[in-house]
């Protein structure tokens, strides 16, 4: 099972390093990361495995919210992009 | 990987443009709960549905956190009362408090089907039922109330019609410390459906199974969004595809909740509604999409055209888009839920023939639509009247759902708060049909009944 973590907002120092910390925290290894500019914002994708997360996907969406209180947090199962832009 | 700009594109519609599963809808049928003693008849139908619908909030909420998607409302709908009523006699009104009891205990917002089917007449139970709806809306919070007064099958049943002008009034009338909010939970259909998720016109038929989970999507800011990136000469026939195709990603994702939802609960899968439902949110409304493809206000000449496109090609895109397509499907006009709609009927410019035009080609009918309080019943039954015949001879379900605004002026608003909005009193045609509505009787099926 796998989740995609986004985060939008100004750019600062150590954003990456907080929400791999977190992750890393949560037992969600870190599968894939993009980060880039998007219509002048950072913009950060992240895509986890959460099979052996120690929390749930609330419950990380919240510590990474908590850890990087500046930015735009989402945490969601993989499965709603994939059936929105799979046929 | 997944695409980057998929990503945010879902992101964008969930945060900036609205979008969200409207309702999660569970269908219960209560024909095993009749008893000829209305207190216990009363009694299964509580345990029943608390049974049931026990855990359906709770799942809505756990399904919201995990894809990150709002599921807006979870309601219930129930097989029409008037069996029900039939088979026990008594006041009618003690399965409205039931219903209004377990929907607050389980938690739901609205719960549907204190309604009555008499397209062709009144069975046993129905006439009472109709008769008790007043009561039963005013001394209620959450239930929901609907009367299908004809088919294209049956045609139109005009002492149902007559009936329910007066009814529409004295639901007002009741509730006219509360801003008339009786008659905003009471819809008149013509041609209903079974499987409608969206209230207040929900109920569980009769054909339906013991109990499944229906689902409506929505997503009118998602689909104007779209629009508003096309350029201004792009053609409607790429117009119309562009709506097809967000049509499809809105209607993926409610499958994809709706499955979640039915799996977790134990409960089959029902149907989606392919609905662009507006709110009077900013941002989520139809209105505001027919202004995208070109018009300068909603109402004006040509509306009629572009929401005939707009319902159609949301159809086209979120037919494939789901296993089991059901319910109304289309765009909803409703008046006061329309941020779009009620700036055009403040402004004078969506009348109610517009409206009813509308309603040839919409996915449903004259809806949430604020009219005088001194509005004589005839008036309502013409308005009844007319819309079911368009639903009659078009195949299609049409609904009238107005509120008279007790003791407004002219000019004034009524203010419902939350998903039902506000709006202005619209101007009526003050000619009488009282004559014809005196008659009665039935409007025989038309031509288009005879298929077989």
């Amino acid at each position: 099972m796998k989740a995609v973590v986004t985060v939008i907002g100004k750019d600062m120092v150590g954003i990456l390093a907080k929400v791999s910390t977190t992750c890393a925290e949560a037992n969600a290894n870190v599968i894939e990361v993009t980060q880039s500019v998007l219509q002048e914002y950072f913009c950060m994708v992240m895509l986890i495995d959460i099979t052996q997360m120690n929390c749930d996907i609330e419950g990380l969406r919240n510590r990474l919210e908590e850890n990087v209180p500046s930015m735009t947090v989402h945490v969601m199962h993989e499965d709603i992009f994939n059936s929105m832009h799979r046929i | 990987m997944l695409n980057m700009s998929d990503i945010m594109e879902t992101i964008t519609m969930i945060q900036d443009e609205n979008l969200d599963i409207r309702t999660i809808t569970m269908g219960i049928s209560l024909i095993d709960c009749c008893d000829s003693d209305i207190d216990q008849s009363c009694e299964k139908v509580y345990s029943k549905i608390h049974r049931y619908a026990k855990d359906l909030v709770k799942t809505g909420e756990d399904i919201e956190k995990q894809y990150g998607i709002p599921i807006v409302n979870k309601r219930i709908s129930v097989t029409p009362i008037s069996i029900l009523a039939g088979v026990s006699g008594g006041d009618p009104v003690k399965y409205a408090k039931t219903l209004d009891r377990v929907a607050k205990d389980v938690g739901v917002n609205f719960i549907g089907g204190y309604s009555a089917l008499v397209q062709k007449g009144f069975a046993p139970g129905d006439k009472e039922l109709i008769e008790s709806i007043p009561r039963a809306l005013a001394e209620t919070d959450f239930v929901c109330s609907s009367v299908n007064i004809g088919s294209t099958r049956a045609g139109i049943n005009m002492d149902a019609v007559r009936l329910m002008g007066e009814i529409v009034i004295q639901a007002a009338e009741a509730t006219k410390d509360h801003q008339c909010i009786g008659a905003a939970k009471l819809v008149v259909f013509c041609n209903a459906v079974e499987d409608n998720p969206f209230m207040a016109g929900a109920f569980h038929g009769t054909g339906e199974a013991d109990c499944v989970l229906n689902v409506g999507v929505s997503g009118p800011g998602v689909v104007r969004a779209a629009l508003s990136k096309m350029p201004a000469d792009a053609p409607l026939d790429q117009v119309a595809e562009v709506i097809k195709k967000t049509a499809f990603k809105i209607t993926r994702m409610g499958q994809l909740v709706g499955a979640e939802a039915s799996s977790r609960l134990g409960v089959p899968f029902g149907i989606i509604d392919l609905s662009l439902a507006p709110t009077p949110a900013v941002g989520d409304s139809v209105a505001h999409i027919l202004e995208e493809i070109g018009l300068e206000m909603c109402g004006g000449h040509g509306t009629t055209a572009a929401l005939a496109m707009l319902n159609d090609a949301v159809k086209k895109g979120g037919v494939m888009a789901t296993s089991n397509v059901g319910g109304l499907s289309g765009a909803f006009i409703p008046v006061t839920e329309d941020a779009g709609m009620i700036a055009a009927a403040r402004a004078g410019v969506l009348t109610m023939e517009k409206l009813e035009a509308m309603t040839a080609v919409c996915s449903v009918g004259l809806d949430m639509i604020v009219i005088p309080g001194d509005t004589p019943a005839a008036v309502i039954s013409g308005i009844i009247a007319d819309e079911a015949a368009i639903g009659m001879i078009n195949s299609k379900t049409t609904a009238v759902r107005v509120i008279p605004a007790i003791g407004l002026e002219d000019g004034e608003e009524l203010d419902f708060g939350g998903l039902l909005g506000n709006g202005p009193v619209m101007k009526l045609n003050p000619m009488s049909p009282a004559k014809m509505i005196q008659r009665g009787g039935r409007i025989p099926a038309p031509l288009q009944s005879l298929k077989n």
